[in-house]
């Protein structure tokens, strides 16, 4: 059995020498998966402190994607085409500063993640599931219809939105903003898992009566872990739309929700880095089976039977054993 | 808006809830006996239509192609059972979401591997295709008629089933309390079994009747599943009663919305936005209905437990 | 399902022999469909078409790269970094639908590659977001719609009802048709995306009193609405484009589309040499007839081989002017780019027939003659 953060820091590792080393073999396309991967992972992290820390069982999580994504659409479409989102109460002009998308797409995820989660949590176990499905549903269908935002064809961005001091066009300094993101989170992640209020939600996830009987309402707690967890997969929703230069509403279809899902459990539920390694794995997969067969979607699936049959915990649980309660 | 188009939009939404039912008795049945999430239940639909084209095809005949189609959603129900599903009883509901998720890749890919890409033909047979008059003059699809009545066959026989027969009473002890029907020496691994291929067949029977009318296609049964799910989740999940009702209220809360909506929007703005904001609302009149309700009865109008 | 095996094989085989003599290639084809999941038909179509095409060429200095976008957005606009990046094409083409398209079109050609659309014309690519680069083989979005309803107009059709899914291509069809149909609307309906039942429209359809249908409802919308219009005891008739009434779903769609009047740039028996030999070329190779999206593949890559032929793709001025001129031999017979490189073509009206088993169509007449599109105007290139 490896130890849990020796796996991280390897992983860390891996996630900087693979585009050190595309970048020399100049693969610049390894740089964009691996950026697809990142992003993917960063969206997987925000669900892993809904689902690992709250014990969330959230099928509707595209729905802070597609927000995110959009808030970049939007801003960026207003910004190429010279035209104002509003004049009215005041006038609101497009940007193309992702500094101010990413605030932005945080900021409108938070809200859409506090509303779903007041409306949501009044359920739980199977209805909850089923009710951030219809919301993402929700969403989709809304979004396939708003015509002034391309419906179903979704936003073009023609050129990637710009970072101070930095070129997004090249690849690899794309990703590296991506990756101190994606490490960003997971450090507030880490703190959050340590603090008193990730202590309470633990015990609230394992026994809420408990929590309650302290004074604590665990519904609340639940809904700081959602918001929290909505913002995040929100911020990375934008950072995908930038990297596709692209939005569309495909990325608010349930699909996409059990995608962000399977991440964290191909990984493991609510272990540090679960997240990261489900996406990096499940964006190889997706590279290496599509190029063999047509029909590669059985191979994927039969993966997926696999892991959640026998391997109790994921990736993480298979090399690391059960997870210790009190580190 | 003239009573005899009312009147058949209504008969319209009576026939896609009815419809609705036959995929939702079985989802409910499966979460309320075994506690189970099943998201390749629209496989089931897809592989029961496909079932049905292949033998229409081959032998012309609706009926045999209607048996086909049962026997092949529940022995393909039976088979998923035995080998995946039985192994998720007693996982998370996580575990099952994604089990499930794995099974509709498998399916659906599978599916094109043997069919091909292209939609197959089945189509509704002689005897029951076109209209007939109703009283009050409205012509209504006499296949869509006997879709109705034979949806609602289905219930009372699903009713009958579970109030009045052995199986019936098992499955009711099943819902209430898993750990006694086991001590009661009833061969439980069988029951789930069984349940599970009843829940299947009505699945495949559905997506038979229903591909005679629409197009028999990979994906054809995910669309309906979360349909179904929304179906579930407003009646009250595990309840068939629930499920009837549920069904009935989608069917008509989609139907006359889809029509009404944009009109009613014409009343106050300009036609051409008004058919546009009618119909995006209408699109989504199901899922806000889904939300009143779980707000409103945060378990579904029938639902015992969450 | 022999013959799709047997048809996936035999393309497979010919990829095969395309990458086997990549040593010498000079042009490098980076192709992007859709050939998993739903809607994997039309990507293989035009697929198999392409290839046919430069089976027949014998040319072995064109590699063919193919990939699969899943008709995801995103995965469309990963392969074409991939196609750009890694694979360094010279040449793109492949996408079938208007949004893929969109997604992906626009930071190719500004890249410098060439695109060849063997399907999808969105208006915006056809307007003001025309790039010299950027050739649709195909049609703009608007034209079939546009046919259909110069169509109803030499039918005589006064009322006709309207309708079609409530997204982009579903507005432009019905902005298309009311272009040239100078009648009245009885109605103009929305429907869902992916929408399977159609009881409601269809009443409305019974209650509105007009004289005509027209629609567009492409892949299984268009199966399960025919069906039931044709079981509902209402018999308008019906124009719709030919995305309904192709090759590949007509079967499914049986009886129920006999007789209907559809618009299409080509149909089997268009009577030039070409087409003869392409039709039965086709047959032979995969053991199906071929769809209009196999024609369109077909088409794209004799355009990229004339081109090939006349001038050297690292010459980009050259060999634009080369695709400009368009000189190859189509399937349509007449073929040409407009300035905006979009083609002016004949469309035609044809009518679904049976043919022993096979339903199939046949041409009735000549809809729209060397027609071009409405956004022609607002290229500036």
């Amino acid at each position: 059995m490896i130890r849990e953060t020796h796996l991280n820091l390897g992983i860390i590792a891996l996630l900087i020498a693979i585009p050190a080393w595309a970048l020399m073999a100049d693969e610049p396309f390894i740089i964009t998966l691996m950026t697809r991967a990142v992003v993917f992972a960063l969206a997987a992290v925000g669900l892993n402190i809904a689902l690992g820390l709250g014990g969330l069982v959230s099928l509707g999580h595209a729905v802070f994607f597609g927000i995110g994504g959009y808030a970049m659409g939007i801003l960026a479409h207003h910004a190429q085409t010279y035209t104002p989102l509003t004049e009215w109460p005041f006038l609101l002009e497009g940007t193309k500063s992702m500094p101010v998308i990413w605030l932005t797409a945080i900021v409108a995820s938070t809200f859409a993640a506090l509303v779903i989660g007041i409306l949501s949590l009044r359920t739980a176990g199977v209805y909850f599931i089923m009710i951030t499905l219809a919301f993402g549903q929700m969403f989709f269908f809304f979004a396939i219809s708003w015509s002034a935002y391309g419906g179903e064809d979704g936003l073009s961005i023609y050129v990637r939105n710009g970072f101070p001091g930095l070129n997004t066009l090249v690849p690899v300094q794309y990703f590296g903003l991506c990756l101190v993101i994606l490490l960003a989170a997971l450090f507030l992640n880490a703190r959050l898992a340590k603090s008193p209020f990730g202590l309470a939600l633990n015990a609230a996830r394992q026994t809420p009566a408990r929590v309650e009987t302290v004074g604590l309402d665990p519904t609340r707690l639940k809904l700081v872990a959602f918001v929290i967890s909505g913002a995040i997969t929100g911020l990375a929703g934008a950072l995908f739309a930038d990297l596709n230069r692209f939005v569309s509403p495909t990325m608010f279809s349930w699909q996409l929700s059990g995608e962000i899902m399977i991440f964290v459990i191909i990984g493991g539920v609510g272990r540090l880095f679960g997240p990261v390694v489900g996406a990096l794995v499940f964006v190889a997969l997706e590279h290496l089976l599509g190029g063999l067969s047509e029909y590669w979607h059985i191979y994927l699936g039969i993966l997926l039977l696999l892991i959640v049959l026998f391997g109790r915990g994921g990736i993480i649980g298979m090399l690391c054993g059960r997870e210790r309660l009190h580190d | 808006m003239t009573f005899v188009l009312f009147a058949e939009q209504v008969l319209n939404g009576l026939q896609f809830g009815i419809m609705l039912f036959l995929m939702a008795a079985g989802l409910t049945l499966i979460f309320g006996v075994m506690g189970l999430i099943n998201l390749a239940h629209g496989s089931l639909y897809m592989i029961g239509a496909f079932a049905a084209a292949a033998v229409a095809g081959a032998t012309g005949s609706f009926l045999l192609a209607l048996i086909a189609a049962l026997a092949a959603a529940a022995a393909a129900g039976a088979l998923v059972e035995i080998v995946v599903i039985r192994r998720l009883y007693d996982k998370d509901h996580l575990d099952q979401v994604l089990a499930t998720f794995a099974l509709i890749l498998i399916f659906s890919e599978g599916t094109r591997w043997v069919f091909g890409s292209f939609p197959l033909f089945l189509n509704i047979p002689e005897t029951l295709s076109g209209p007939v008059t109703l009283p009050g003059g409205i012509q209504y699809p006499l296949y869509r008629i006997t879709l109705i009545v034979a949806g609602l066959l289905v219930a009372v026989g699903l009713g009958l089933l579970i109030s009045r027969t052995r199986i019936g009473i098992q499955i009711r002890a099943g819902e209430n309390d898993r750990e006694m029907i086991a001590a009661l020496g009833i061969d439980i691994s069988r029951l789930y079994t069984l349940v599970f291929a009843l829940g299947a067949a009505l699945a495949g029977l559905a997506g038979a009747l229903v591909g005679a009318i629409q197009s028999v296609q990979v994906g054809m049964g995910e669309p309906v599943l979360i349909l179904a799910f929304v179906v579930i989740v407003i009646g009250g999940i595990g309840s068939i009663k629930g499920a009837l009702i549920g069904s009935l209220l989608v069917g008509l809360t989609d139907t006359l919305g889809g029509v009404f909506l944009p009109q009613l929007f014409k009343l106050v703005m300009e036609p051409s936005a008004a058919t546009n904001l009618g119909s995006s609302l209408a699109s989504m009149a199901i899922y806000i209905l889904m939300g009143a309700v779980l707000i409103w009865r945060p378990t579904g109008l029938f639902g015992a437990r969450a | 399902m022999k013959t799709t095996l047997k048809a996936l094989s035999t393309a497979a085989v010919a990829a095969l022999a395309m990458t086997a003599g990549a040593a010498q290639a000079e042009v490098k084809v980076g192709m992007i469909t859709t050939l998993s999941g739903g809607g994997a038909g039309l990507g293989i179509d035009v697929r198999d078409g392409f290839m046919l095409a430069i089976k027949q060429s014998g040319r072995t200095d064109i590699e063919v790269v193919i990939e699969d976008d899943q008709r995801k957005p995103d995965v469309a606009v990963q392969l074409a970094d991939k196609m750009v990046q890694s694979e360094k094409v010279d040449v793109m083409t492949g996408i079938i639908w208007s949004n893929l398209a969109m997604a992906v079109v626009p930071s190719v050609t500004a890249q410098g590659k060439f695109y060849l659309s063997p399907n999808a014309g969105p208006s915006a690519l056809a307007g003001r977001g025309c790039h010299e680069n950027y050739f649709n083989v195909a049609w703009q979005n608007d034209n079939l719609h546009e046919a259909a309803g110069a169509y109803a107009n030499s039918a005589g059709y006064g009322k006709s009802f309207i309708l079609a899914p409530n997204y982009p291509a579903g507005k432009d069809a019905l902005t298309g048709y009311k272009r040239f149909f100078e009648g009245d609307l009885a109605g103009e309906l929305y429907t869902k995306l992916g929408q399977t039942d159609y009881a409601a429209e269809i009443a409305q359809i019974r209650a509105s009193g007009a004289d005509s249908v027209f629609f567009f409802l492409p892949g299984g919308m268009g199966i399960a609405f025919l069906k039931q219009y044709a079981d509902s005891g209402v018999d308008l008739p019906v124009v719709g484009p030919a995305f309904s009434f192709d090759q590949g779903i007509l079967q499914a769609v049986g009886g129920a589309a006999l007789g209907v009047v559809n618009t299409s740039q080509w149909n089997k028996d268009i009577d030039n040499a070409t087409n003869a030999a392409f039709v039965d070329s086709f047959q032979a190779e995969y053991g199906r007839l071929p769809s209009l999206y196999a024609s369109q593949g077909f088409d794209t890559a004799n355009l990229l081989i004339s081109a090939v032929e006349k001038a050297d793709v690292s010459d980009a001025d050259a060999f634009r002017a080369a695709l400009k001129a368009a000189e190859f031999d189509s399937t349509r017979g007449d073929f040409a780019f407009g300035d905006n490189h979009h083609p002016i073509q004949n469309i035609y009206a044809r009518e679904v027939i049976q043919e022993g088993d096979v339903f199939t169509n046949k041409i009735l007449g000549v809809a729209l003659e060397n027609h071009s599109d409405a956004y022609a105007g607002d290229c500036k290139m």
